[in-house]
């Protein structure tokens, strides 16, 4: 489990590191926590020439608060939202998701900027932004873009991320009064990727919901028809179950029985969750 | 080769090291300092637990090179530290171990729970201690002896991570949220 040779450059300053990431006729990589990509690298499945160290960046360390918005820098760890060393303006949501991310150690050092440049369909801190509908600051050799992390992500592994593209952070925007929340996910051992993993979310007592389900295709994905199903006051489960597998149908169709089945329990525990908040 | 300075066990040690070394060979092969163990060396077994930072860290997972400057602990460094004083007495005590290989991570892990949960139940070790594996499956006794060490220290080893600004903290909270 050895890497092979590279070159190692620690950036001192985001557009260091970005001409660094763009440089013409070299494969390169960024890294922060590197607790995805040590293993790939060992592993031997990524291979580059240069190697981009972003993890003493201070801009990518800036946490904040506004009064409609929370902003994550992108170095932030699991281990400091677990740890409510951030702010949480989501009921404590982010806390608990970040609390069931791998292990202590690697929350540690793993980054929220990280889990989602990967975009591993597993990984939770997707599914969770989408649910809050975060947007994503990127800066590039073009200036800076801004997108919701929806449309960042496109695939497995797949970003909107080109050459020399970083992360800065995230923008999630507050919502107005209480987040009622329920989050649910199957994995074989506690730590390891899920196999399905569902967020409900909802406004207060009967405001805007969203229901996203992730570790179930290339990408988390907004369930539409459970969404509206949950806005219609107590709806039953009897009447969530057709919109839940409506969803699945259009979005998850190549599942098969038994992970259509671990989807339905993993929504509707999460919708029973948060609706005993 | 880069060079580095990395303040390991209270020692400062500089050295050449290629980038691609990790924290763990570093510490192993340079160093000579061999309690840090190495099973899986994709993050998957927690046997190379060290403290990087004031942190537990997988050091299969770092970089030397990125370890720059910064302060390592392992196990060796901890010969004189009372929380690990007190664990190294009940895993001896309620017979935590059997081949071995596990337990310098599981006592580095044991360590840092103490650090942060106030005596631990059972079934929080449990859920702290997923990310060790032990192969004698030798479970019960490890988790059985930090149980006991957090009940005898009784919290008195708590360690603060205080956020960047307090202030900041304290204004997110008395908002309630």
């Amino acid at each position: 489990m050895k890497a092979a040779p590279f070159e190692y450059v620690r950036a001192k300053t985001v557009a260091e590191a970005s001409v660094l990431l763009g440089r013409k006729g070299v494969t390169t990589a960024a890294i922060a926590g590197g607790q995805s990509l040590v293993p790939m690298l060992g592993l031997r499945v990524a291979l580059i020439d240069l190697l981009v160290d972003i993890s003493r960046l201070e801009d990518l360390k800036v946490v904040t608060r506004t009064p409609d918005s929370v902003w994550l820098g992108a170095l932030t760890t699991h281990a400091a939202i677990e740890d409510g060393l951030t702010p949480d303006a989501f009921g404590g949501l982010m806390r608990r998701i970040a609390s069931q991310i791998s292990y202590r150690a690697v929350r540690n050092r793993g980054t929220i900027g990280g889990s989602v440049a990967l975009a591993d369909p597993a990984a939770d801190w997707p599914c969770c932004l989408i649910a809050l509908d975060a947007s994503v600051r990127i800066v590039g050799r073009n200036g800076v873009r801004v997108e919701r992390v929806a449309d960042f992500i496109q695939g497995q592994y797949e970003t909107t991320l080109a050459t020399g593209d970083i992360i800065m952070g995230f923008d999630i925007p507050a919502p107005a009064g209480r987040l009622r929340w329920g989050f649910a996910k199957v994995t074989r051992k506690s730590g390891a990727f899920a196999h399905s993993m569902a967020i409900a979310t909802m406004r207060g007592k009967d405001g805007p919901a969203a229901v996203v389900l992730g570790a179930a295709g290339p990408h988390p994905r907004r369930l539409e028809a459970t969404t509206g199903m949950l806005g219609l006051g107590e709806s039953s489960e009897e009447q969530l179950r057709p919109a839940i597998a409506a969803d699945l149908e259009s979005h998850f169709a190549d599942q098969d029985a038994y992970q259509k089945r671990m989807h339905t329990a993993t929504i509707l525990r999460a919708v029973r969750e948060m609706r005993t908040q | 080769m880069t060079a580095v300075t990395i303040e390991l066990n209270g020692v400062k040690i500089s050295d050449d090291v290629e980038p691609r070394q990790t924290l763990a060979d570093f510490v192993r092969d340079r160093c000579g300092l061999t309690a840090t163990h190495l099973g899986c060396e994709h993050g998957a077994c927690g046997a190379c637990t060290v403290v990087l930072d004031g942190e537990a860290t997988r050091s299969c997972l770092s970089l030397a090179v990125m370890c720059d400057g910064r302060s390592v602990l392992t196990l060796e460094g901890l010969r004189t530290d009372p929380v690990m004083d007190v664990l190294r007495r009940h895993f001896h005590e309620s017979h935590a171990l059997q081949c071995g290989f596990c337990t310098p991570g599981m006592l580095m892990m044991a360590r840092d729970i103490l650090q942060r949960l106030p005596c631990p139940e059972d079934m929080t070790v449990r859920h702290e201690l997923s990310g060790q594996i032990c192969r004698c499956t030798g479970y019960a006794n490890i988790v059985k002896a930090i149980v006991a060490a957090g009940q005898e220290l009784g919290g008195r080893n708590l360690v603060d991570r205080a956020p960047a600004d307090p202030a900041d903290a304290a204004a997110f909270d008395s908002e309630g949220m």
